[in-house]
């Protein structure tokens, strides 16, 4: 689906803002000090918290085949995350995961 | 700006030189899934300008094609660049004397890849002048924030060369998949990643992708919790 151009003009200096003042933070503005241990231990878990669960959808009902499963991009979420796991590799588990979803289109 | 003395420059420039490898296939690919979702080059590259992040800019992405609200959008791609926040925290007592403008640029720059460089290099060296230390955080910029840019463009014309049906729509999937998969080394962050999968499908029907917010939410505190319990019996045992 396309994006709406208010979504993306609200969105981009917000979040670009956002960002920045992440970056900022400690750096520019709250110096030299320690963050707590029990906010750090959260924030180590930040990515494999929200990064798995923003695609699970996508991969069990893709919308593209209107949301029924597809073996050809099960087999292909299932061969990157193998590749990414044992060879932690990011990038040859993109390719590896690339070259299993149009092999397995084209077959299937 | 004061003169950077250009050995630590140089050093900078080679430690980063290595995730050229990962930057530019990563920012032509969100060229090509941004323009595929309608963005015009012009919106691509100021997406890969204004945010400079890669994971983020993929989530956010995704979650506008989903037609997720402004407020869910933001809430999920910042929650996702709070690592930034780490960053920022590790940086300060290095970097953190000096003037204002070098250390809003500097935070502009602040990536992955930069910091990864730059905390092993400090944690190395960490009687480094000043001078020097700054020189080699912009050293590490330099192979990587121009690269971004361009690799953005250069995927952008790609996406607008390729047909829409060529299931480009997975490409974020696998992208996500092959960034959280190394991340996996340890039980903790094997229990964040299944409670994040688990939650957001049981979760699905909330409306506005709130389901995923409550399941990020969950996960990081299932993911500490298990780090917690595992460091209590690794104490007991002793």
């Amino acid at each position: 689906m396309t994006v709406d151009p208010i979504v993306y003009w609200i969105t981009i200096p917000v979040l670009g803002a956002g960002t920045f003042l992440l970056r900022f933070s400690f750096l520019g503005l709250l110096g030299n000090r320690p963050l707590p241990s029990p906010m750090r231990r959260v924030l180590r878990y930040t990515a494999v918290g929200i990064l798995p669960g923003l695609i699970a959808p996508a991969v069990l009902w893709p919308p593209a085949t209107d949301g029924v499963t597809d073996p050809a991009r099960l087999a292909a979420a299932c061969v990157t995350l193998l590749v990414g796991i044992f060879a932690r590799s990011v990038i040859g588990a993109i390719l590896a995961g690339g070259v299993t979803l149009y092999l397995s289109l084209w077959l299937l | 700006m004061m003169t950077l003395p250009r050995s630590a420059l140089l050093r900078g420039c080679l430690a980063s030189a290595p995730f050229v490898i990962v930057v530019v296939p990563f920012a032509v690919l969100f060229g090509v899934v941004a323009t595929e979702a309608g963005l015009d080059l012009l919106q691509v590259l100021l997406f890969s300008v204004s945010i400079f992040a890669g994971a983020s800019q993929f989530a956010a992405l995704q979650l506008m094609q989903d037609q997720a609200p402004v407020l869910i959008i933001l809430a999920t791609s910042l929650a996702v660049n709070l690592r930034l926040l780490m960053y920022s925290v590790a940086m300060a007592p290095h970097l953190g004397q000096a003037p204002l403008g070098t250390r809003a640029l500097m935070a502009y720059f602040l990536v992955d890849q930069s910091f990864a460089a730059s905390q092993a290099e400090f944690e190395a060296r960490p009687d480094l002048p000043l001078s020097e230390k700054l020189a080699f955080f912009f050293g590490t910029v330099i192979p990587i924030a121009p690269l971004w840019f361009i690799s953005t463009m250069v995927g952008a014309m790609l996406g607008q060369a390729i047909p829409p049906d060529y299931a480009i729509d997975f490409a974020v999937p696998i992208t996500f998949l092959a960034i959280t998969a190394p991340m996996l080394r340890s039980l903790p962050h094997i229990v964040a990643a299944a409670v994040s999968i688990i939650l957001t499908l049981a979760l699905v029907w909330l409306p506005y992708g709130t389901g995923l917010l409550v399941a990020a939410v969950l996960a990081m505190a299932a993911g500490a919790g298990v780090e917690v319990l595992l460091e209590r019996r690794r104490s007991h045992d002793r």
